[in-house]
């Protein structure tokens, strides 16, 4: 079906693309769930509406209300949106290191910014917001970190999706950030296909982003529960560089570079599945296009360069 | 037999602040014992109770020793071994 009552409605059923070229072998295949189609150009938009959809109809979120939410970019993107078709207000923390193009669209779509220090990442966007949070009880806090309806637009949403169109999976990745998208289509994926890899692949910054002053300020997610996952890889700014810089030279498909992560870890799995002369289907998520990603040059220079530049921003 | 060991920036009032450390070890759990006696304090840092502390992740070859054999996960010689603090991370 291609036609919808409302923008909201059109959220996910988003296509699954083989990767011929890339594919290690005839029987290790790639399939990219392809979430850039989604309303604003990211898998956030399914946590968006399932958080908004969740919180109505709790009765938390009445005409008129104020979200506020810790987010450096497309959670924020998806939440404005969400807030504009449904007639709220959107205030996002965001560290102050995220790429300009973030902050634009954040603002043209209505949404007010308030900056939280670059050191700690989205660690302190996270404290910050809780601080807000506490200090005005008229805000609806969706909290994306601990929210179930995050998890299960996931479990209702992306798993199903991808089981219908690939009945034979036996691999998924996707990245590892508030842990949603591995937490609800790996719990479903896992449900119906017992033998299924569960596999995250998590984006490894530079220095500043771990620039905690104690480690009891550590952070992990409350909808974080590792007995989803079967593996968990830490994948650097060069690899996934490299990753996605192939993904659009070998296969003509434009994505951001938390994506170059996520099929460095779907590919190293398909080596693995070679060597060891398995068959293998490998599901993976593309979590949105290349367009915010223009100005880090990364699609561009030498990947060196493109690297270095990475280094003290949130790049995924 | 050499490993080397990445050490955040957080632990580095331990080793001189060195980012990078050699160490040795056949299994994880040996390694840290021998970091701790390199660097004297570093073992409590990341150990509570004979279990990693729930705010460090350690990564053989970039994946999580908590999906490999924990503390026993086996090491040998050429191996890379990153310490990093759980963060929130970047952009969500």
């Amino acid at each position: 079906m291609a036609r919808y009552d409302s923008l909201a409605a059109s959220v996910g059923n988003t296509p699954l693309i083989g990767l011929p070229r890339l594919s290690p072998a005839p029987n290790v295949r790639l399939w990219a769930k392809m979430e850039d189609r989604n309303p604003t150009g990211s898998i956030k938009d399914r946590t968006a509406i399932s958080m908004v959809d969740d919180a109505e109809k709790r009765g938390l979120l009445k005409p008129g209300a104020t979200i506020l939410e810790p987010t450096s970019g497309n959670t924020g993107i998806s939440l404005a949106m969400a807030a504009k078709v449904r007639g709220y207000k959107l205030i996002c923390v965001m560290p102050e290191n995220t790429s300009p193009e973030r902050r634009q669209l954040l603002e043209m779509w209505g949404a007010q910014i308030i900056s939280s220090p670059a050191a700690g990442g989205s660690n302190e966007a996270v404290r910050v917001a809780k601080e807000i949070a506490a200090k005005n009880p008229d805000y609806v806090f969706l909290y994306q970190y601990g929210n179930p309806a995050n998890s299960l637009a996931h479990y209702t949403g992306t798993g199903p999706e991808i089981l219908a169109d690939l009945p034979t999976i036996t691999h998924f990745v996707a990245g590892l950030g508030t842990t949603g998208t591995l937490m609800g289509a790996g719990r479903y994926l896992r449900e119906h296909r017992p033998e299924i890899e569960i596999i995250a692949a998590e984006p490894r910054y530079g220095e500043l982003v771990y620039g905690l002053r104690n480690i009891d300020e550590g952070f992990v997610p409350e909808l974080y529960d590792a007995s989803v996952l079967t593996r968990r890889f830490s994948v650097g700014a060069e690899d996934s560089v490299k990753r996605v810089r192939e993904l659009l030279h070998v296969e003509g498909i434009f994505a951001g570079i938390s994506t170059g992560a996520i099929l460095h870890a779907a590919i190293a799995i398909g080596k693995e599945a070679v060597r060891d002369g398995r068959d293998a289907d490998i599901a993976f998520i593309v979590c949105d296009g290349g367009w915010k990603y223009l100005s880090t040059g990364v699609y561009g220079s030498e990947v060196d360069t493109a690297t270095e530049g990475l280094d003290g921003t949130l790049w995924a | 037999m050499a490993i080397e060991v990445r050490i955040p920036t957080i632990l580095r009032p331990y080793t001189k602040d060195q980012k990078s450390v050699e160490a040795s070890g056949t299994t994880l759990s040996a390694l840290i014992t021998d970091l701790d006696s390199q660097y004297a304090g570093m073992g409590e840092r990341l150990l509570e109770n004979g279990a990693l502390r729930r705010f460090i992740n350690i990564y053989v070859n970039d994946e999580d020793v908590r999906f490999l054999g924990g503390l026993d996960t086996p090491l040998k010689d050429g191996d890379s071994v990153t310490i990093l603090p759980a963060v929130a991370g970047g952009s969500k």
